[in-house]
């Protein structure tokens, strides 16, 4: 079913499929909900015989998978804050420092606490499903395609390894695996979607941190949260990847952060590149004339 | 407090999510700032040990300030009884109650004692603590009482003298937490509680292991009965068990000291009969009343026909106990040649168990030794890769030990029970066949059964018809013979011997004969021919207590004492917290639940001047198992260390105790032998606090975990978890390698250096506390040392858990020393803390 | 940061996770910028080749198609080296994506590869002219953008110092591959025939060297990567060379043979240099996050974007972070 994709257009779009169209599925990752079970990570590698590869303790809190790549393909990332107002100054005195600051109420979870200087981010990243997906974009043999659910799928048997998608990709989320030289990455769980079944890791997920469902209305589900948590005070919530408006118009499977994108390892501003591939083609173009000309130049071009 | 949820319990933890969401404030008091912390309101860290003074210093702010629940205290706990004149308390004799005897180191209960009560011959030893078992009441009445409060021997009265000094600067000073916020954690729980609102306590090994383990506990069950927080929806105290049917192990006991539904092991001495046994473990009230019944029931199930009245219903085929025969014990005296063979069936005490080193040494003292396991584990290997071998303490060459590993059937692969922490029995059906040799334990024990009695069939032997009289018939199914558990499962639940009906409900049994079950509080479960276990009705399919899903013991009750959730009148406290409520009509109780009080008593009911069990509770005393109905805010008998907490300093611990010269629990179990040496108190070589827990990544002694490698993967090495504060203090590199010391061994483990862990001000100098995850031993895809070498066998003397929560170490930078080496890194140590191992 | 807070679980760092990358580091092995050179100087030297025939100069016009074909041979045996899974790289050509430089690179790589196989053919053997001549136009034509491709196929990922240089990278390379193809022309032909091969392997050599100064300094900051480690060294040792080579053949190639050879050897490092300086510095900028985050966050700092992120109600221009 590749090929019916084969168009120019690959953004996220049913239309390819007519009949067998669906509508979009993606999630939405709430990670003021997440208590850093990993019970997504290993769902996920269970439900899809992703290799286990131990690695060395990192020492980087909680975290030693450290990021999503051929054997991650969903990874809980753990950030330990301070209390942010003047937690630097009393850098040696967490207990001052909690005091000095005017802790955020709580409410969700992984709020800074009164009494407490201490704040512990956690957050399940996946693939999101980009609406113009790069990786997509430049995979040159199709192995690549958008399903009839709108998720961004990697055939592995028709994968070939080229590896152009690796540094296409503005969050780093797809890689090769070395032993056996294609690429891999979430695959919004294809096979379950078409049982009908929701994703491995969602149905892990014991807080519903990860919320599994169609686009339309999970964004909706996910505005109405925004607004309830900035009512109860705690305003440094924000959702990432929900607006159609951005850089990937809008990510199938979005977030809501309690901090800004970098600090978990994601691009504030992503952008699928290739977007411009205009431009890109019209520099190749006039290179091309440029060397034209110039071997002209070489040949015709009168002695002095 | 003393749970990590989040992470232990994380499937649990989704209705804490939930129910914050809905707006409930949820405060977490652990040493260590955990993924429980990151999901609560409130954070606050206290020091490893100190619970008691932090429990008694809420008990105080009740009842300084008025907090309590009046109405409930009044008619539902024992506040109003009056306590005998020679009761005296720590407060009177410096950290020791009334019954004090320094040579056995126990307490002889009596002058705990209600005034007026019969109570002598229930005097409950060392080893026989059996709850509430022990207090003879006429008609289950207060023998004295005041309905003022106001009598100073009342109970009430002599709480608030007992808990006075537990002001917040006595907290502030002995856990670390500075006095403002224990009091908004004090406030916070008392707003949350009354007539509209109750709070819950969530608990788990962070409270029980300690040498006072059992009154942490009861700390927690004083606050809640004094706020009115038992046997109402929300509220409640909540256990959090361990492995997944840790719960069931207990109720269907893997325990040396009670049978099945907590009937106590019976005395060689005092019990010779049945009756005895009757007479001297149950009172004649409330509903152990009936334990003869439930113990007749009992031997009926086990011994069939061949149990009749004339040979005493085979009382005298049980195993009468004779002393302490705990884990510990028993592995102590294997250590003195004194146990020739062992099984361990589905534990890891290699790594698992304190003292990890006397564990693996006893062990080489044995005969054999049989392992039955899913994963070949450390307890079945110690004598080839023990870390004693590197050190040349064992070799494999000189011990004896003959090992049998059996593979064992996983969960998954055999039928069965799950009993969660909720009292929830959850039949779980086989989904595949085990693999090769593994066989489930029901196959094991019962095959082992029946070839014992084909080699005992033709003896003559009376101290063999024990054996040979059990029913042990048990139909079985399939290739591998494997016994059919539903068929188990019905003689648990019990039979009408005349009409050979499944019980209904523990009220049917009698004493004569004519019943049968194998567990007085699980009669019921198989009631109307169903396994009522095996209900899967979906949640939203009925109401929100859904007692259609699975099935709880006793009666299928969710919440127990579920009386009290209605007030004296029998109606709701408030329409908010509904739950069971009289019902004047229908002339019986009803509600969302079903009733463990008897259903048609009513509120008013007074009891006839004979009635006995049950019968003699009032309609408004809703605690039924204990023989006056009422919550024990002071136990006059069952605990063997007092019949209220109070805060003793740990085994372990660089504080002096500032309440009394009585440093420690006076009754803890101590091993003090060249095995099993301590680290003194107020040591300077041995400065921070030393505490064991779990991560969510790994399983225990890490059998079910370090042999899989999505798990391994995750968390791959041990470490220690310090401030930044001590990490400065001994030169400790992030990322790399410490050593930790206590008298026991050292260890290595990574350095992980976090704001999560923080200095703590106590007694006006600052404490730093040492977290270690006790997941790693030498087998599996990820090993490590075991921090359970680390610590030492200090007991609690009510349940014999070791003191693994709260110790004391030395940590160093950089690796720890190599085969013998390491031994005398070790005795260096020792010296200089003035250890000599050999009773000090 | 004091040190002490360095040592212990690193407090929240406002611009990254734990100072990782954002971007996966691309897995292209050493094959490919040795393709990017001989595909470039391949492409080039058919143009040349069939300049000079148009020219009249049959020596340089055999030379130069000889060029091409080796150029061409080696091509896809390095590209198919590099590939995870090399029995599949007639995947390449299953299908034909505009969007993906890659796939229409492979098509140009093909297509060019059966025109100068018949155009360099039938010049070495003289056998089917006819063909020779309708291939020989193709042949030119598809060798120039076989030359530039590769810098769109760079340009083409999210590589900030790659995806940056969109506008000038093709020209880079277009002045690598006039240059190559110069070069290896002029080291071929004799001196009387290599005139038109001297004036393209100086002129490529000095393009190459002006649009790469010129590259680096319309990146900016991103551009930072070509000053730094290999790719600081590549760049320098580059330049050197190519302008090193240009100035002996300039200054003395049109009389010896040994300076052209020399001169032509030293532009031919030069290009290798060059293609690796690109290659490197690839690398380097997907390595550190700041040249991920930085200009991502500045466009929203100036509200030139909105950014991915959005607070409740907040338009999101200038949100700050809680955690500086
Ligand atoms: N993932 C996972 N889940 C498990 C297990 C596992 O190994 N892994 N084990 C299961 C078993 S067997 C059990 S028993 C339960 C145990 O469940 P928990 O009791 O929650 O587990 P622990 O981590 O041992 O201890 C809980 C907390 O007690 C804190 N603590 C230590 N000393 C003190 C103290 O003196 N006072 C207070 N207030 N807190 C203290 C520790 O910092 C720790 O955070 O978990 C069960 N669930
Ligand atoms: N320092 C320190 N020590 C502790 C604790 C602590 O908090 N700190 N916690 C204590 C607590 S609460 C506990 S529960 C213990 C746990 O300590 P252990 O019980 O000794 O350790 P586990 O790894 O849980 O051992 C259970 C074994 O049962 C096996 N198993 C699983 N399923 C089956 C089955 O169906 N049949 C059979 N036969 N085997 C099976 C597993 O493979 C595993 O090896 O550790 C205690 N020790
Ligand atoms: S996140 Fe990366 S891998 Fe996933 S769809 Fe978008 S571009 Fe492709
Ligand atoms: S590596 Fe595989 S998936 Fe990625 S671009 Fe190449 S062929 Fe497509
Ligand atoms: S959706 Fe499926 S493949 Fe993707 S992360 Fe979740 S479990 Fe893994
Ligand atoms: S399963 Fe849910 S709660 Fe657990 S780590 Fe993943 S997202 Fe967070
Ligand atoms: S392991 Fe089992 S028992 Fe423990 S939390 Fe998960 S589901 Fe519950
Ligand atoms: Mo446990």
């Amino acid at each position: 079913m590749g090929h019916r994709v084969l168009t120019l257009d690959t953004r996220a779009s049913a239309e390819s499929y007519g009949e067998s169209a669906r509508p979009r599925m993606g999630f939405f990752t709430d990670t003021s909900l997440c208590i850093g079970c990993k019970a997504c990570e290993v769902a996920c590698k269970e439900w899809n015989h992703v290799p286990a590869d131990v690695p060395e303790f990192s020492g980087k809190s909680y975290d030693n998978t450290l990021s999503l790549g051929a054997n991650t393909w969903r990874h809980v990332a753990f950030v330990e804050q301070r209390k942010p107002v003047g937690a630097e100054a009393a850098a040696e005195d967490l207990v001052e420092a909690a005091e000095r600051a005017n802790a955020v109420d709580g409410f969700g979870i992984q709020t800074y606490q009164d009494g407490d200087g201490v704040r512990w981010l956690m957050s399940s990243d996946v693939c999101k499903h980009c609406t113009s997906a790069a990786c997509l974009d430049v995979c040159p043999t199709g192995a690549l395609f958008r399903t009839e659910f709108g998720t961004v799928v990697v055939q592995d048997d028709v994968c070939n390894g080229c590896g152009y998608c690796v540094p296409a990709c503005p969050f780093g989320v797809i890689d090769r695996r070395e032993d056996d030289g294609r690429v891999w990455k979430c695959t919004l769980c294809y096979d379950r979607l078409r049982d009908d079944m929701e994703p491995a890791c969602a149905h892990a997920c014991p807080t519903d941190s990860i919320q599994f469902g169609e686009l339309d209305e999970l964004r909706e589900r996910a505005e109405r949260r925004l607004e309830r948590m900035a009512e109860a005070g705690q305003t440094e919530a924000r959702l990432y990847g929900a607006d159609p408006e951005d850089g990937v118009d809008g990510f199938g499977a979005f977030f809501l952060l309690l901090d800004e994108p970098e600090v978990y390892g994601l691009p504030p501003d992503p952008v699928a590149t290739t977007r411009d591939v205009g431009q890109v083609w019209t520099g190749v173009l006039a290179g091309a004339a440029a060397l034209g000309a110039g071997i002209a130049a070489a040949v015709f071009g009168r002695r002095r | 407090m003393g749970s990590n949820m989040a992470e232990c319990h994380p499937v649990g933890f989704q209705w804490v999510v939930e129910a914050k969401e809905r707006g409930a404030k949820v405060i977490h008091i652990d040493p260590r700032y955990t993924r429980t912390s990151a999901a609560a309101d409130l954070h606050v860290p206290l020091r490893a040990g100190s619970d008691i003074a932090f429990l008694g210093g809420v008990i105080n702010y009740i009842l300084e300030n008025g907090r309590e629940f009046r109405e409930y205290v009044e008619e539902y706990t024992n506040a109003r009884a009056i306590i005998r004149e020679d009761f005296q308390d720590t407060e009177d004799l410096d950290g020791l109650f009334s019954g004090w005897d320094p040579d056995t180191r126990t307490y002889d209960p009596e002058s705990w004692g209600y005034a007026g009560a019969d109570h002598g011959q229930w005097a409950t030893s060392g080893e026989q603590t059996h709850g509430a078992h022990g207090v003879e009441l006429e008609r289950g009445e207060l023998p004295r009482e005041d309905e003022t409060l106001e009598d100073p021997n009342c109970v009430f009265q002599i709480l608030k003298r007992h808990f006075s000094r537990y002001t917040p600067e006595v907290v502030e000073a002995l856990c670390g937490v500075p006095a403002e916020t224990f009091l908004k954690v004090a406030e916070t729980l008392c707003d949350n509680s009354g007539r509209e609102r109750t709070s819950a306590f969530v608990y788990s090994v962070g409270w029980t292991q300690h040498t006072v383990g059992v009154q942490y506990i009861r700390s927690a069950a004083i606050v809640q009965l004094l706020l009115g927080n038992q046997g109402r929806p929300g509220g409640g105290i909540l256990a959090l068990r361990g492995h997944a049917n840790i719960q069931g192990s207990t109720d269907i006991p893997t325990l040396y000291n009670i049978l099945p539904s907590y009937i106590p092991m019976p005395e060689p001495r005092e019990e010779p009969t049945l009756a005895t046994f009757a007479e001297m473990q149950g009172p004649s009230t409330g509903a152990w009343a009936e334990l003869r019944s439930y113990t007749t029931s009992l031997l009926k199930a086990w011994w069939g026909d061949a149990a009749t009245k004339d040979n005493d219903f085979c009382f005298g085929r049980i195993p009468k106990i004779d002393g302490d025969h705990s884990n510990y014990a028993t592995m102590l005296r294997m250590l003195d040649d004194e146990v020739k063979g062992f099984f361990v069936v589905g534990e890891n005490p290699a790594v698992g168990s304190a003292n990890g080193k006397l564990q693996r040494l006893a062990m080489a003292h044995l005969d054999w030794l049989v392992v039955r396991d899913t994963n070949m584990i450390e307890t079945a290997t110690f004598w080839c890769d023990s870390p004693e071998i590197e050190t040349g303490e064992l070799s494999p060459e000189e011990i004896g030990t003959e090992v049998f590993f059996m593979p064992a059937a996983a969960h998954t692969e055999k039928d069965g029970t799950f009993t969660n922490t909720q009292r929830l029995l959850q039949w779980h059906h086989k989904a595949v066949e085990p693999p090769e040799e593994c066989r489930s334990e029901l196959h094991f024990f019962f095959h082992l059964g029946r070839k014992i009695r084909e080699k005992l069939a033709d003896s003559s032997e009376d101290r063999d018809r024990g054996v040979l009289d059990l029913t042990w018939d048990y139909p079985t199914l399939g290739e591998h013979a494997e016994p059919d558990a539903e068929t188990i499962l019905q003689e648990i639940n019990g039979r009408n011997l005349e009409t050979g009906e499944l019980i209904r409900a523990y009220d049917e049994l009698k004493d004569d004969g004519s019943t049968s079950s194998g567990s007085w509080l699980h009669t019921g479960i198989y009631a109307d021919g169903v396994n009522q276990s095996a209900r899967k009705k979906p949640g939203r399919e009925q109401t929100w207590v859904a007692p259609e899903w699975a099935w709880s013991w006793p009666k299928n009750q969710r919440i127990m004492y579920n009386r009290a959730s209605a007030d004296p009148e029998g109606r709701p406290w408030s329409e908010r917290k509904k739950y069971m409520w009289w019902d004047a009509e229908k002339d019986c109780w009803t509600g969302f639940d079903s009733p463990d009080f008897t259903r048609d008593k009513a509120p008013d009911y007074v009891p006839p001047e004979d009635a006995r069990g049950l019968a003699a509770l009032t309609g408004r005393e809703p605690f039924i198992v204990h023989p006056d109905g009422l919550g024990w805010l002071f136990a006059p008998s069952g605990v063997v260390d007092g019949p209220l907490p109070t805060h003793y300093e740990p085994q372990e611990s660089p504080f002096e105790n500032p309440l009394y010269t009585q440093q420690q629990n006076p009754t803890r179990q101590l091993y003090d032998r060249a095995a099993n040496p301590y680290n003194p108190s107020l040591s300077e070589v041995f400065p921070y606090v030393l505490t064991s827990y779990r991560l969510t990544e790994h399983h225990t002694a890490g059998g079910m975990s370090r042999t899989i490698g999505y798990l391994s993967e995750l968390q791959p090495e041990l470490f220690c978890e310090v401030s930044p504060q001590l990490a400065a203090e001994r030169d400790l590199v992030h990322g790399d390698w410490a050593t930790i010391v206590t008298t026991r061994t050292a260890i290595e483990a990574r350095v992980l250096v976090t704001d999560r862990l923080k200095p703590l001000e106590v007694q006006g100098r600052a404490v730093n506390q040492v977290g270690l995850p006790y997941h790693w031993g030498q087998r599996g895809i990820v090993t490590g040392d075991s921090v359970n070498d680390l610590f030492s066998l200090a007991l609690d003397a009510n349940v014999h858990i070791q003191e693994v929560k709260a110790a004391t170490c030395e940590v160093l930078a950089g690796r720890r020393p190599r085969g013998r080496a390491l031994l005398e890194f070790v005795d260096e140590y020792r010296r200089k803390a003035g250890v000599t191992g050999h009773g000090s | 940061m004091s040190p002490r807070e360095r040592a212990m679980v690193p407090r929240a760092d406002p611009q990254s996770y734990y100072g990782q990358p954002v971007l996966k580091q691309p897995v292209w092995a050493p094959e490919v910028p040795f393709y990017f050179f001989a595909g470039g100087m391949a492409g080039a030297s058919a143009g040349l080749a069939f300049a000079a025939g148009l020219r009249g100069n049959s020596e340089l016009e055999r030379r130069a198609w000889s060029v091409a074909l080796v150029g061409l041979a080696v091509s896809p045996p390095l590209l198919i080296s590099d590939l995870g899974r090399p029995e599949r790289f007639l995947n390449m050509l299953r299908m034909f994506k505009v969007s993906s430089p890659m796939s229409v690179g492979s098509w140009i790589l093909a297509a060019f590869g059966g025109a100068t196989t018949v155009a360099a053919g039938s010049e070495l053997t003289g056998l089917y002219p006819a063909a020779g001549a309708l291939a020989k136009p193709v042949a030119a034509a598809l060798g120039m953008p076989l030359a530039t491709y590769t810098a769109g196929l760079l340009a083409n990922t999210s590589v900030p110092v790659w995806h940056g240089a969109r506008h000038t990278l093709p020209f880079v390379f277009a002045g690598g591959s006039a240059a190559s193809a110069g070069a290896a022309a002029t080291i071929a032909t004799g001196l009387g025939s290599a005139a038109p091969a001297r004036r393209l392997a100086v002129g490529g050599a000095l393009a190459a060297v002006g649009a790469a100064f010129v590259m680096e300094r319309s990146l900016g900051e991103i551009g930072e990567p070509y000053h730094e480690q290999a790719a600081g060294k590549l760049t320098r040792a580059a330049g050197a060379l190519n302008l090193a080579g240009a100035a002996l053949i300039a200054a003395r190639g049109r009389r010896s043979r040994k300076a052209a050879i020399a001169g032509g050897a030293l532009i031919t490092a030069g290009v290798i240099a060059e293609r690796w300086a690109v290659f490197r510095a690839g690398f380097q900028s997907a390595a550190d996050p700041k040249y991920t985050v930085g200009p991502q966050r500045a466009r929203v700092e100036r509200g030139e974007s909105r950014g991915a992120a959005r607070r409740a109600g907040a338009s999101n221009v200038g949100s700050v972070s809680e955690s500086v």
